[in-house]
C-alpha cells in the first residue's frame, strides 16, 4: 500500500492541459492534408492514391471538380506522396471537428488543358478555420463549469481502433473527468450519445434502440471515418456508412482513429450544443 | 517430394490427386472428391497436427467448382499442409468436421452462411456469420454485387438454448454493453450467482470486408487489413502484405523485415499492457489501471514517432514499410524502452503487492489445457492452458528467424496466468525490440513496387499481440484480389470464454472477458 502511494507520489501529475496548452505531437504525427489549390498541376494522380475516396475527381466538359472530404479521410498521406509538385501536404492539424458535415467538405473547380492537367483554379472553397488550438472551445468549457455530462458510447460496428481512443481519455493523460465528463453503463443515464461506425447491418437496430432510450435534450457525436461517412468500408451489403444514415448527428469528429485531443475537441464543442439544447428544451 | 507426402499417397491413393509447392514451405494437396475427413483424422492421430482454420472459395466461373481449403500444422515442422477439396457446384456440400475438431464449428458454419456450401453432419448447423432473420443470401459468392442492398435488420430472432428449474434464470446482455467495448450478445444461463452456461451470438459488425477486398486494388486493401481488428492494425496489415509478397515472390529487403518486427512487438506491448491494467480495474484495482494507462501512452508516444499515428496506422505496406526512420528516431526507441521498462517493472509490482488482486484472479475462469488443446484455443490464452504455440517460433517470419525470445507456457489456465504470460511477453518484446535495433541492417526499408501477377495463392501467418493471425489470398487480374481469407485468432478463442466462464459467478464475467480480450471486429470482420 505504501509503495503504490510513494510511486503514485513521484509520478506527480501526469495530466496534460489541452486545450488549455497544445498537445505534445511528435514530430512524425500526421493530422491532415491539406491542398493548395492554386498551385495544383493535376488532382487525379491523387485522387488515384486515395484508399478512401477522400479525394475524388469528377470531370465534365473540359472541367473539373475536386472533392476532398475530411470525413473520410484516414490521415494515411498517401495523397501528399502522390504529389510531387507540394500542391497535397499533410499537417499537424487534428482539431477537425465540425457540427455541419458540409464543413468537412472542400470543392475545387478546374479548367483542363487536353492533356487533362489543370488550366486554371475556377472556384475553391476554404478549408476548415485554421485557428489556435483550443480556442473555439475554450468558452464552452468556461460556460462548463457548475454541469457535468454523461457520455454513452456506442460502437455500432468500428473496428475497434476508435474505443482505444475513447478508452484513453480515460487515461490519467487525458482525463476527461477533469471537465466534469464522465461514461455511463446506460443511454438513459446519457446526455450524448459517442457513436463509432460504419453502422452494420446488424447494429442497425440496437443503435436506433439506443438513441430511443437516451433522454431528450440529448447530442449525438459521429466519430471516426467510418463513424462519419463509412470510411473505407463505405457502404454495401453489410454496412449503412456513417451514423447520420441512422439518426442525427450533431458533432462528426475525423480521424482514424482520431487521436484523444481530438475527440476532446470535439466533445467539447457538442457540448456547446448541449447546454443550448438545455435552455431551449421545454420543461415538463 | 518429402517423405511426409509419399507416406500421404501410399496412405491414400485414391484420395491425393497431387502436392503442389505453391510457395515455399506451403504444400497444397489437392483430393479427389470433397471428403477430407479421412486424412484430416489421419493428421490428427498420427502426426499430432493441428487444425489451423478452414475457408472456402468460389471458383465456378473459373473452375466450374467450389474449393474448401483445410489448413494444418505439424509440431517440429514449420511448413504448411493445405488440403485442397472441390465441391460440385451442383451439389454443394462437404462433410462436417466439427464433431472432431471442435475448433472449425464456426469456420464451417460460416462456409454456409457466406458460400451456401452444406456442412453436412455439423453437430450445430445453425446459422453463425450471417443472423437468423438475414435473406437466404450467400454473400461471398461471385455472382452476388458488394452493393447488394437488403431489408433492414428485423432484430435477433436467434434462439438460445432454453433455461428449465426453479430459481434458474437468463441474463441477456448486448449487443450494447455497459462499457467502452465492442458489440456482441451474451446470454448467462444462472443459478442464483453462478453461471450454468454462456451462450454467445457475434457478427454485430460483419461489414463484409472479405467481400471488400475483392473490391479494392491491392495496394488500397493494405488499409482495409489494418481496418479488421483496430487493436491489431498493423498485425492484420503485415500478415496481409506478407501474402501478397509471397503469393508475387516479392522479396522484403532485411532492413524492413527488422522494422516490421519492432513494430510487432511495440504493438504487443501497448496491448499487453493496456489489458493488464484493465484486468486489474475489473477487479476494483483502479489505481493500477491509472498507472497501465500512463505507461501506455508512453509506448504509443513512440509509435507516434515511428510511424506517424499512435496506433501504427498507415505503416504497413506491399514490399516493406511505408516510412523508413532516421538516426534520432532509432535512438527513441532505446530511450523510450528504458522508460517504459522501467515504469513497466513497478506496474507490475503495484498489481502483485494485492493480495486481494490475486485471490480474485486465481483459479477465476478456467481453461483446462486439455480443453485448450481440444479447442484449438491460440495465442495468449492457449499459452496460459498449456498450448505451447507462438508463430513468431513455430513457423519463423522475416527478422524472427535472427531475434532470440522464450515462449512463457503456463498449465493453470486461469485469469491469473493469462495475466502473467502478458508481463512475461512484455519483458520479452522488450529484448526482441532491443535485439532488432542491435542488428538493424542498413538498406532499403521498401522493396520497389511492381504489378501483382494474377492467379498466385499465398498463406501468411503473423503471431499477433493476441495470437495467431492467417491471411490467405488468390490474386486476380488488374492489381487485385480474387479472394481473401482472414483468420484473426479470436475466431478460435470464443469457445474458450464459454468453457472458462463455467462455475464462475456473473460478477466475474467482464474481468474473465478482459483476461482473453477478444476482438469482435476480427471475428465478425
Amino acid at each position: 500500500m505504501f509503495k503504490i502511494l510513494q510511486k503514485t507520489f513521484n509520478v506527480g501529475t501526469a495530466t496534460a492541459n489541452y486545450p488549455r496548452s497544445a498537445p505534445r505531437l511528435a514530430e512524425q504525427f500526421r493530422g491532415c492534408p491539406e491542398f493548395d489549390f492554386d498551385s495544383w498541376s493535376d488532382a487525379r494522380p491523387v485522387a488515384d492514391a486515395c484508399p478512401t475516396g477522400a479525394i475524388a475527381v469528377c470531370d465534365r466538359d473540359g472541367a473539373r471538380q475536386v472533392t476532398v472530404d475530411y470525413g473520410r479521410c484516414i490521415f494515411c498521406g498517401e495523397c501528399a506522396e502522390a504529389s510531387p509538385d507540394g500542391a497535397v501536404r499533410m499537417t499537424q492539424r487534428f482539431e477537425l471537428a465540425a457540427a455541419d458535415r458540409r464543413d468537412l467538405v472542400l470543392i475545387a473547380e478546374y479548367t483542363l488543358h487536353p492533356d487533362g492537367s489543370h488550366a486554371a483554379l475556377q472556384s475553391a472553397s476554404s478549408g476548415p478555420s485554421a485557428e489556435e488550438p483550443g480556442k473555439r472551445i475554450e468558452a464552452a468549457i468556461h460556460n462548463l463549469l457548475g454541469r457535468s455530462l454523461s457520455i454513452r458510447q456506442v460502437d455500432a460496428g468500428s473496428c475497434n481502433g476508435c474505443e482505444q481512443e475513447i478508452v484513453a481519455l480515460n487515461n490519467p493523460i487525458h482525463d476527461i473527468e477533469r471537465f466534469g465528463i464522465h461514461f455511463v453503463a446506460s443511454p438513459r443515464h446519457a446526455d450524448m450519445l459517442l457513436v463509432t461506425g460504419p453502422v452494420t447491418r446488424n447494429m442497425e437496430l440496437a443503435l436506433r434502440k439506443t438513441w430511443a432510450a437516451t433522454p431528450d435534450p440529448k447530442v449525438v457525436v459521429a466519430v471516426g471515418a467510418c463513424g462519419i461517412s463509412g470510411g473505407i468500408f463505405g457502404t454495401n451489403y453489410a454496412s449503412l456508412g456513417g451514423v447520420d444514415a441512422i439518426i442525427p448527428v450533431d458533432v462528426y469528429i475525423p480521424g482514424c482513429p482520431p487521436r484523444p485531443e481530438a475527440l476532446l475537441h470535439g466533445i467539447l464543442l457538442a457540448l456547446g450544443q448541449v447546454r443550448q439544447r438545455a435552455n431551449s428544451h421545454p420543461r415538463r | 517430394m518429402r517423405p511426409f507426402f509419399e507416406e500421404l499417397r501410399a496412405r491414400f491413393p485414391e484420395l491425393v490427386r497431387s502436392v503442389e509447392e505453391v510457395v515455399s514451405g506451403q504444400f497444397t494437396v489437392l483430393l479427389n472428391g470433397s471428403d477430407a475427413t479421412g486424412i484430416a483424422r489421419h493428421f490428427l492421430a498420427e502426426h499430432k497436427a493441428r487444425l489451423v482454420t478452414v475457408f472456402a472459395e468460389d471458383r465456378v466461373n473459373a473452375e466450374g467448382v467450389f474449393y474448401n481449403y483445410y489448413v494444418f500444422d505439424r509440431p517440429g515442422d514449420p511448413a504448411w499442409v493445405i488440403l485442397k477439396a472441390s465441391i460440385p457446384k451442383d451439389h454443394p456440400s462437404f462433410p462436417s468436421l466439427a464433431a472432431e475438431f471442435p475448433a472449425v464449428n464456426w469456420q464451417e458454419r460460416e462456409i454456409q452462411d457466406w458460400f451456401g456450401i452444406e456442412a453436412a453432419g455439423h453437430p450445430n448447423p445453425r446459422r453463425v456469420a450471417l443472423h437468423d432473420n438475414w435473406p437466404d443470401v450467400h454473400p461471398l459468392r461471385k455472382d452476388f454485387p458488394l452493393a447488394t442492398v437488403l431489408p433492414p435488420f428485423e432484430g435477433e430472432q436467434h434462439v438460445y438454448r432454453p433455461t428449465h428449474g426453479e430459481g434458474v434464470f437468463q441474463i441477456p446482455v448486448g449487443p450494447v454493453h455497459a462499457g467502452i467495448i465492442e458489440p456482441g450478445h451474451f446470454n448467462f444461463a444462472v443459478a442464483g450467482e453462478p453461471i450454468l452456461y454462456l451462450q454467445l451470438r457475434m457478427f454485430y459488425t460483419h461489414k463484409g470486408t472479405e467481400k471488400l477486398f475483392e473490391n479494392l486494388p491491392i495496394p488500397r486493401a493494405v488499409f482495409l487489413a489494418e481496418s479488421i481488428s483496430g487493436d491489431s492494425a498493423f498485425s492484420h496489415g503485415a500478415a496481409f502484405c506478407q501474402a501478397i509478397e509471397r503469393a508475387a515472390g516479392i522479396e522484403v529487403p532485411a532492413r524492413a523485415q527488422f522494422l516490421r518486427a519492432i513494430l510487432l512487438e511495440l504493438e504487443r506491448i501497448a496491448n499487453h499492457v493496456g489489458d493488464i491494467g484493465a484486468i486489474a480495474n475489473d477487479v476494483g484495482f483502479v489505481i493500477a489501471n491509472a498507472h497501465a494507462g500512463r505507461v501506455r501512452e508512453i509506448v504509443l508516444g513512440l509509435n507516434e514517432t515511428l510511424t506517424g499515428n499512435r496506433v501504427l496506422r498507415g505503416m504497413a505496406a506491399i514490399g516493406g514499410v511505408r516510412r523508413d526512420w532516421r538516426q534520432v528516431q532509432v535512438e527513441a526507441i532505446g530511450k523510450t524502452l528504458e522508460v517504459v521498462e522501467r515504469e513497466f517493472r513497478d506496474l507490475v509490482a503495484i498489481v502483485q503487492s494485492s493480495n486481494s488482486t490475486r485471490e480474485r484472479l486465481e483459479r477465476t475462469g478456467i481453461l483446462r489445457p486439455e480443453k485448450a488443446a481440444m479447442l484449438g484455443i491460440v495465442g495468449v490464452a492457449g499459452r496460459a492452458s498449456g498450448v505451447d504455440l507462438d508463430l513468431r517460433r513455430d513457423h519463423p517470419y522475416e527478422a524472427y528467424r535472427h531475434l532470440p525470445f522464450r515462449v512463457p507456457v503456463y498449465q493453470a489456465g486461469d485469469v491469473r496466468r493469462r495475466l502473467q504470460i502478458r508481463i512475461d511477453e512484455v519483458g520479452e518484446s522488450i529484448k526482441i525490440i532491443r535485439a532488432a535495433v542491435a542488428g538493424l541492417p542498413d538498406g532499403p526499408h521498401r522493396a520497389p513496387e511492381q504489378p501483382i501477377p494474377p492467379d498466385r495463392c499465398a498463406l501468411s501467418a503473423v503471431e499477433g499481440w493476441r495470437g495467431e493471425i492467417v491471411h490467405w489470398v488468390r490474386t486476380g487480374d488488374g492489381n487485385r484480389l480474387e479472394r481473401c481469407k482472414v483468420k484473426d485468432p479470436s475466431i478460435n478463442n470464443w469457445p474458450a470464454i464459454v468453457e472458462a466462464m463455467e462455475g464462475n459467478i456473473v460478477a466475474d464475467f467482464p474481468v474473465i472477458n478482459k483476461s482473453f480480450n477478444l476482438s469482435y471486429s476480427g471475428t465478425d470482420r
